[in-house]
C-alpha cells in the first residue's frame, strides 16, 4: 500500500518572460538532488526531462461563488493536482512554473481555497526571477511584475552580470521598496544552492518565521508615493478585538493587500500565534510556546498596494491590551 | 440477511475506480495499470503510459474504458485485451464518458471530443475548460459541463449548441437515465440541475465538501451523492426532480461520504466513507448493513456488480477487495 499522510510540497515560479525562469526550472530538474518533480508549464517544448513529469497547462482562472472579487483560484491546477495525487510515489514535489504575466494570487489562493488541494499538497514558496538589467522597466509599464516581486518569498536577480553597481543598487532598493521580507539572492545564470530556493516552508506556519527570524524585525520603507509594505509592532494584545479587526481589515482592503504575515502575543496566551494571508483569506494558530526571556512583542506585516498606513496602524494599535 | 463475506486484495497504487467485467473484479489504478482478478488468478494491464485518470464501465459489464495523461482512450475486456480508441498525444485526458453503441466522449483543456463507434472523431471546442462530459440517453447529443454553464452539443446532427448558463466552475456533469435532467457538480460543495426542457433551475446545496461521486438508482428514481456526512440521495420521481424536496440521508456518520453506488435493481445504496468503512442502505427504512469496517484510508472506487450480490472496493493507498453480500 501506499503512504497518503505525507502532503507534497509545491513551489511555484515565477517571473516575466526573459528573466531566467525556465534556466532555474532546467537546473531544478537537471541536478542531482536525489528527487524527482512533477512540473506543470504553460509553454511546452524547453522543459522536457526524462525522469519527471511535465504536464501541460492553459491557466484557468475562475472567481470563487462566495462574493469576493479577489478570491481567484487556478481551475486547472485543481485539477491537475488531483490527477497527480493519483499517482503518489512517482514524484517528491511539484513545480509550478507561471506564464510571465501571471500574477501569482489566483495560484497561492489555489491551495487555501481548495479543500482537496490543501488536504494533500502544502505550497511550499512563490519563487520569482527577475532580470537585473530589465526590472526596472517592467515594474513601470507592468502590474503583474510587481505583483510578482510583492508575492514573492525568494527572489532571484539574475543577470547580474549584465549591470553596473549602481543599476543593481537601483534594482535592490526597488525590490526591498516593494517587498522587504523576501529573501533576495543575486546570481548569474540561475546559479544558485537549490537548497536557497527548494524547500523553504514559506507558508508553513510552524517554520515560517524559524527560517527566517530576521523576517519581521525590518523597519518599514516609505518608498516613492504609494505605500507597498507595513510593519507594525506591539505587545500584548486581546485576542477577541484582534480578530474582529484582522477580519474586518483583510475585507475592506484585500484587494490592496497582497501578503500579510506575522506573530500575535495574545494576553494570557503562553503561546506564540501567528497568522498569514493573500487578499482576503487569513489563516492563523498557535505555533509554539513563548521562550523564557523571549520578549512578548507582536509583530505583523503587510505586502500590498496602496494600502491606508494610518488605518492599519490605527486598528492594529486598538487591539492593544 | 447473511452475514456479508470480505476478500480483500490490497494493492501498491491509489484506486481511481473499482468495478467488474463479467465475473472479474476490477481495480483500475492512478499509476496505468488495470488489476483484473477471477478467482485465484489475477491479469495486470499496462492500460496507460503514465497516469490512468478516469475510467467508464459499459452498460453491458463486459468492456471498460479507461483515459490517462498519456492522451489515450483505450477499451479493456475481461480476457486483458486492449484496443487504443483515441489518442492525442500530450493531452491529459480527465474526463471520460462512454455512451450507447461503443460511441466514447472525453476532454482535455478546452476541448471535448467525441470518437464514434466507425472510428470518426467530433471535436467541440469550449471557451473555458471542459470540467465533464457525458452522452444523453439516446447517444445524439453530447452534454459538457465548463465555467458558468453547462452545453448540450449535437453530435452528429448539424446545429449550435445549446448553453444552460449558471455562474459558477462546473466540475462533473451526468444526465438521468430518462434524459429529463441535467445534473452537475460544482467546485463549490453543491449540485446545479436543470430540467432539459424548460430549463428549469434546481439547486442541490447543502454540503461541507465538494461532490465527487455520485451514482443513479434503478429507474433513475434517485440520485445518491458524496461530500456529506451522509449519503445524500435527491428524489428524480416526479417531473419536478428534486424542487421542493427534502433528500433522503441515509448512513449518516461523523465521517464524510467519499463513494456513493446504488445496487443495480434494489433501493439499496453501498456508501464508503474517508475512513474505509462501507454499508450498504436500504432506502425505505434505513436499516443499515456494515459490508467492511473501517480502513486505512478513504474509498476511491466502490461499485456493484451487474446481478447486486457483490460489491468491488478500492482505497486512495491501494486497499482493495471484494464483498459478497450472500455470505
Amino acid at each position: 500500500m501506499t503512504n497518503v499522510s505525507q502532503p507534497i510540497p509545491v513551489t511555484v515560479l515565477t517571473g516575466y518572460l526573459g528573466a531566467g525562469k525556465t534556466t532555474l526550472l532546467n537546473r531544478i530538474l537537471t541536478e542531482d538532488h536525489g528527487k524527482k518533480y512533477a512540473v506543470i508549464v504553460n509553454e511546452f517544448g524547453e522543459v522536457g526531462i526524462d525522469n519527471d513529469l511535465v504536464v501541460d497547462t492553459d491557466e484557468e482562472i475562475f472567481e470563487m461563488n462566495n462574493g469576493c472579487i479577489c478570491c481567484t483560484v487556478r481551475g486547472d491546477l485543481i485539477r491537475i493536482l488531483e490527477g497527480l495525487m493519483k499517482r503518489k510515489g512517482r514524484f517528491d514535489a511539484v513545480l509550478i512554473e507561471t506564464t510571465g504575466l501571471a500574477d501569482p494570487a489566483p495560484v497561492a489562493q489555489t491551495f487555501f481555497m481548495d479543500d482537496d488541494v490543501r488536504s494533500k499538497t502544502r505550497l511550499d514558496a512563490i519563487v520569482t526571477v527577475v532580470d537585473a538589467k530589465n526590472l526596472l522597466a517592467r515594474i513601470d509599464d507592468s502590474p503583474e511584475a510587481e505583483d510578482q516581486v510583492a508575492f514573492a518569498d525568494v527572489i532571484l536577480i539574475n543577470k547580474v552580470d549584465l549591470v553596473s553597481a549602481e543599476e543593481l543598487a537601483a534594482v535592490r532598493a526597488e525590490i526591498a521598496a516593494i517587498n522587504p521580507y523576501a529573501r533576495v539572492i543575486e546570481t548569474e545564470r540561475c546559479s544558485v544552492d537549490l537548497g536557497e530556493v527548494l524547500d523553504r516552508g514559506a507558508f508553513d506556519l510552524n517554520r515560517i518565521l524559524a527560517v527566517e527570524p530576521e523576517f519581521l524585525t525590518a523597519d518599514h520603507h516609505h518608498h516613492d508615493e504609494t505605500v507597498k509594505s507595513i510593519s507594525l509592532t506591539a505587545g500584548d494584545m486581546q485576542p477577541e478585538a484582534f480578530f474582529d479587526w484582522i477580519n474586518r481589515a483583510t475585507q475592506e482592503q484585500g484587494p490592496k493587500i497582497r501578503r500579510l504575515k506575522g506573530i500575535i502575543a495574545f494576553a494570557g496566551d503562553p503561546d506564540r500565534y501567528v497568522v498569514q494571508g493573500v487578499h482576503m483569506i487569513v489563516e492563523g494558530d498557535h505555533q509554539r510556546a513563548w521562550k523564557p526571556g523571549e520578549t512578548r512583542e507582536s509583530r505583523l506585516v503587510f505586502i500590498g498596494r496602496d494600502l491606508d498606513f494610518a488605518a492599519l496602524k490605527a486598528g492594529f494599535e486598538a487591539c492593544r491590551v | 440477511m447473511p452475514m456479508p463475506t470480505l476478500l480483500p486484495h490490497d494493492l501498491d497504487a491509489h484506486v481511481v475506480a473499482s468495478g467488474f467485467l463479467g465475473e472479474a473484479v476490477v481495480q483500475a489504478l492512478g499509476d496505468g495499470r488495470v488489476v483484473i482478478r477471477d478467482g485465484e488468478t489475477a491479469r495486470v494491464v499496462e492500460a496507460h503510459d503514465g497516469g490512468l485518470l478516469a475510467v467508464r464501465f459499459s452498460a453491458d459489464g463486459r468492456s471498460l474504458v479507461s483515459s490517462g495523461d498519456d492522451g489515450r482512450v483505450v477499451r479493456i475486456t475481461s480476457d486483458g485485451a486492449v484496443e487504443v480508441l483515441f489518442e492525442k498525444t500530450g493531452k491529459w485526458l480527465d474526463q471520460l464518458a462512454e455512451g450507447p453503441g461503443g460511441a466514447i466522449a472525453c476532454a482535455a483543456g478546452r476541448t471535448a471530443w467525441v470518437r464514434l463507434v466507425t472510428g470518426e472523431v467530433k471535436e467541440f471546442a469550449h471557451e473555458k475548460a471542459v470540467g465533464g462530459v457525458c452522452f444523453l440517453p439516446k447517444g445524439l447529443r453530447l452534454a459538457t459541463a465548463t465555467t458558468d454553464k453547462a452545453m448540450l452539443h449535437w453530435v452528429t446532427a448539424a446545429g449550435a449548441p445549446v448553453d444552460m448558463p449558471w455562474k459558477g466552475a462546473h466540475t462533473g456533469i451526468t444526465t438521468s437515465p430518462d434524459g429529463k435532467f441535467l445534473v452537475t457538480t460544482m467546485q463549490e460543495p453543491a449540485l446545479h440541475g436543470w430540467r432539459i426542457d424548460d430549463m428549469k433551475h434546481m439547486r442541490m446545496t447543502g454540503y461541507p465538501s465538494k461532490v465527487k461521486s455520485i451514482s443513479w438508482s434503478a429507474k433513475g428514481r434517485f440520485l445518491a451523492t458524496s461530500g456529506a456526512n451522509a449519503a445524500i440521495l435527491w428524489p428524480f420521481l416526479t417531473k419536478d426532480g428534486p424542487m421542493g424536496k427534502n433528500p433522503l440521508q441515509l448512513g449518516p456518520r461523523d465521517r464524510i461520504v467519499t463513494q456513493v453506488a446504488c445496487h443495480p435493481s434494489e433501493d439499496v445504496v453501498a456508501i464508503g466513507y474517508d475512513d474505509g468503512m462501507i454499508l450498504a442502505v436500504r432506502f425505505g427504512d434505513a436499516a443499515e448493513v456494515l459490508l467492511r469496517k473501517p480502513g486505512a484510508a478513504p474509498l476511491s472506487g466502490l461499485a456493484w456488480d451487474r446481478a447486486g450480490v457483490r460489491v468491488a472496493y478500492g482505497a486512495e493507498t491501494g486497499e482493495a477487495g471484494v464483498i459478497d453480500i450472500r455470505g
